[in-house]
């Protein structure tokens, strides 16, 4: 049988790397690019989290730190909210992982569209140059909340609401542009790129995730951009598109009837499916490290599969949960707490399934899992408050609170940064070929998973009590007791530690690139396609002379009667090693052996 | 339905029989035609969400509609016309050259491609013609949100026809250094489509923006703004 696959046509440009700068810098090889987006992200997002750390110096120690006023506090709580969502979540799970993982995971050479997938970067890269420009121009960066509700976000009064608030915006539409013509190649890419005999149904659930995300992606960030061409067109020449009559610093402004309501509705309308932006890629990824580390096929597949794509369709009929204090008909909050609550069934049902992957499983507790573990826990507990908050007379009391502020950051903040350090531990021995240190990755792993608990956690009962987010300074309430401050210091103190923490892993990967152990091809024994290249790590071009063949589905594992505890997808039925029936208790076999020992004694330290 | 045939296929029984070919000789034509289709759909969201932000904002009451009574600018629209029937000839004119081009007529195709340019260009200054009498006639962009949105529809649709210029040259030249009539024929596919769909957009936005407010009143009661 011979066939020419999409990338082996002599019309299509192997645009082979030559030179320093082809090889690196304007590479269009989708390894490359993945690692300029991986790289560019984690930088912009340390830069998130020193301004978090900033801010809970603000709350735990108010009053101590002179060189945080309210001005920069407010442009600390936008440009950490906007940087982590956007520019680091989005980024590095979409750009980074998914231009990493499709390619390889499907059987792909490339990306469809090379040349468009440099350019993503580049503008992708642009717009984070926009927005860090904006910490240096008059006035700083914004300072109107991640949500940049007009009229107060373009109104004298607001910090940055001069050039931060124009940057921000510009840098917004670069960023979606940026991610249009990435989404259309990984679509693209997934839809028709894929080898031979890899059907959809055999793709392995990270592309899945990947897949339906950017789908979400394509069709919900539009609404950001035509709010931001909106919002700029109020601000720059005076429209007033969303901005009402208003009287600010007592003068009449120019803007009469705009509704800034609609404003919400479009900056939900993209705010929520960005949830699931960020969330389907984690879920995929957590499913595959989950089943490679347990040794076993994913608990209900198909399931998977189905309540990824209703949670995809569902993200787009629940964003006014958001608005609830806002101001609607009172059947729209009906509609929008029924729908909210609906989207929670998939949710479980993914939940139980991963559940059910590791029952009986032969879990090797290796850092990958142990994030993956950790983050079915965070995103339960993150979930849960999410049933709470869907319901409107129960959001109505908690709005704007810390009960939100901690909901939010247990399942769209932890949650997708414990599935990225899974991936990262899972991934990184593919990347680089080499392993991460063992010790430095479980000392990250429990100082950020138990940290995590110690920052949220107590932040639930804050909500409780009514403590309001995004205010500088609580002064003096009746309401709130004062041993509520001590409660802050405390989630500051916790904070700091966990952000600190996140060093060990910064040293763990710089250290590892050239002094760590090096990987064997496959160290993991897992079944998908990007551990089965021939070169190790993948070259350009990722499959040598012939595109694999896919024989069967990516999870494989511990099929009986074979005689390795994983078939890779490209292994015909015919070439199945037999189970060794003579030898059974006796196996000497190198590696398979010593991953098991290994794993068995890991088992025994947790029981 | 195939989607829900695919959603329900069950990944983990062996293989049997022949391995299906999933990529074929059609595959360079697929990746754009997919990729279109996607892009078609992100612009058709853009527009959809300008027109419910429109449609909404025409129920405030400072909203003045352009059309309706006899003073007003599009109560008879004759520019406009004029420019909707270049932008079609524009679109017949490239969906000529796809023809021609799949019969390997490479004349004609070339021909439809420049007849497809220059009416697609004529269109674009239509309407920035169309902007100037507005401006003369001191309906600027920010008196009214009626006028700023029609600036602002018609400058995003323009922007979108420049794009599709940008990318109908990038087909011309490219067959013009490598001479592959087989990609030109793809390339002018799309874009075909490309300009097709941006008609349709055109005759909706055309429809939308020199509609009467009893219209606007009617529409948004169906919505429910």
């Amino acid at each position: 049988m011979s066939y020419t696959a999409i990338a082996d046509q002599p019309e299509g440009e192997s645009h082979d790397p030559d030179t320093f700068i082809t090889k690196y810098i304007y590479s269009q090889d989708h390894k490359v690019i993945a690692i300029q987006y991986t790289i560019t992200a984690i930088v912009v997002g340390l830069v998130a989290l020193v301004l978090s750390g900033l801010m809970r110096l603000q709350l735990g120690f108010p009053d101590t730190f002179s060189f945080i006023d309210p001005t920069n506090y407010y442009q600390f709580i936008t440009m950490h909210g906007m940087i982590m969502v956007i520019y680091l979540l989005t980024a590095l799970l979409l750009g980074g992982f998914g231009n990493y993982l499709i390619p390889l995971m499907v059987g792909a050479r490339d990306m469809v569209f090379p040349f468009l997938n440099m350019l993503s970067f580049w503008f992708y890269f642009v717009s984070v140059l926009v927005l860090m420009a904006s910490f240096f121009v008059t006035g700083g960066p914004t300072g109107a909340g991640w949500t940049l509700y007009p009229p107060q976000a373009i109104l004298e009064g607001t910090p940055g609401s001069g050039w931060g608030i124009i940057l921000m915006l510009i840098s917004l539409t670069i960023f979606i542009i940026a991610f249009t013509m990435g989404g259309l190649n990984y679509v693209t890419t997934v839809l028709q790129a894929r080898a031979r005999g890899m059907s959809l149904m055999r793709m392995p659930l990270t592309i899945w995730g990947i897949f339906v995300a950017t789908i979400l992606g394509l069709l919900a960030f539009p609404a950001l951009l035509v709010s931001a061409i909106m919002m700029l067109l109020d601000k720059i020449v005076g429209t007033s598109f969303f901005m009402p009559a208003v009287v600010s610093m007592g003068e009449q402004l120019n803007y009469s009837g705009g509704s800034p309501i609609l404003f919400q509705h479009l900056f939900w309308f993209f705010g929520h499916p960005e949830v699931y932006i960020v969330a389907l890629p984690a879920f995929g990824m957590v499913s595959d490290v989950l089943a490679v580390h347990a040794r076993k096929n994913i608990f209900g597949y198909r399931m998977m599969v189905w309540a990824i794509v209703a949670i995809g369709g569902l993200s787009f009929i629940v964003w006014a949960h958001h608005m609830y204090v806002s101001g609607m008909n009172p059947y729209f909050g009906f509609f929008f707490a029924t729908t909210t609550l609906i989207i929670a069934v998939p949710t479980a049902l993914k939940v139980y399934n991963w559940v059910l992957t590791l029952y009986r499983g032969n879990i090797h507790l290796r850092p990958p899992m142990l994030f993956a573990i950790g983050f079915i826990f965070t995103f339960t507990h993150g979930g849960l408050t999410g049933l709470f908050l869907g319901n409107v007379v129960v959001d109505l009391p908690l709005s704007d609170t810390y009960f939100v502020v901690a909901h939010f950051h247990m399942v769209m903040g932890v949650s997708p940064i414990m599935v990225l350090f899974a991936a990262i531990y899972h991934w990184f021995p593919l990347v680089s070929g080499k392993h991460l240190n063992d010790k430095l990755s479980r000392l990250h792993f429990w100082i950020t998973f138990l940290g995590t608990y110690a920052i949220y956690l107590p932040m639930h009962y804050l909500g409780f009590l009514g403590v309001p987010r995004r205010y500088y300074a609580m002064g003096d309430t009746d309401f709130i007791p004062a041993s509520a401050q001590t409660l802050n210091a405390n989630i500051t103190v916790a904070a700091l530690i966990v952000g600190l923490a996140q060093l060990i892993f910064i040293y763990n990967v710089i250290r590892s690139l050239s002094k760590g152990e090096k990987s064997e091809p496959n160290p993991w024994q897992a079944t998908s396609l990007e551990w089965q290249t021939p070169d190790f790590p993948p070259k350009h071009g990722n499959w040598g002379k012939t595109l694999p063949v896919v024989y069967r589905w990516a999870y494989d594992f511990s099929v009986p009667g074979a005689k390795y505890d994983f078939i890779p997808q490209n292994v015909a039925q015919e070439d199945v090693e037999p189970e060794d029936l003579e030898r059974e208790g006796l196996d000497q076999d190198g590696g398979d052996g010593e991953i098991s020992s290994e794993g068995v004694e890991s088992m025994g330290d947790k029981t | 339905m195939s989607f829900f045939k695919t959603l329900g296929e069950k990944p983990w029984l062996a293989q049997t029989g022949e391995i299906p070919l999933i990529n074929n000789a059609e595959q360079t034509i697929l990746k754009g035609k997919t990729a279109l289709k996607f892009f078609l759909a992100v612009v058709g969201v853009i527009f959809f969400l300008f027109t419910v932000t429109f449609l909404s904002r025409t129920q405030f009451p400072d909203f003045m509609a352009l059309s309706g009574e006899p003073w007003q600018p599009f109560t008879n629209p004759v520019q406009l016309w004029y420019n909707s029937v270049a932008l079609l000839i524009g679109g017949i004119a490239l969906q000529w050259a796809k023809v021609s081009a799949k019969e390997n007529h490479l004349n004609r195709a070339l021909a439809g491609i420049i007849v497809g340019i220059f009416f697609s260009l004529s269109f674009l200054i239509g309407q920035l013609l169309v902007w100037n009498q507005l401006y003369d006639l001191g309906y600027v962009l920010t008196s009214n949100p009626a006028n700023s949105y029609f600036y602002l529809f018609t400058a995003v649709h323009g922007l979108h026809i420049l794009g599709g210029l940008v990318a109908l040259s990038k087909v011309t030249f490219q067959f013009i250094r490598k001479n592959s009539l087989t990609k030109l024929s793809a390339g002018i596919s799309l874009c075909a489509t490309y300009w097709h769909f941006l008609f349709v957009v055109w005759l909706l936005l055309f429809a939308l923006l020199t509609s009467s407010p009893e219209t606007y009143k009617t529409i948004a009661q169906l919505c429910g703004f």
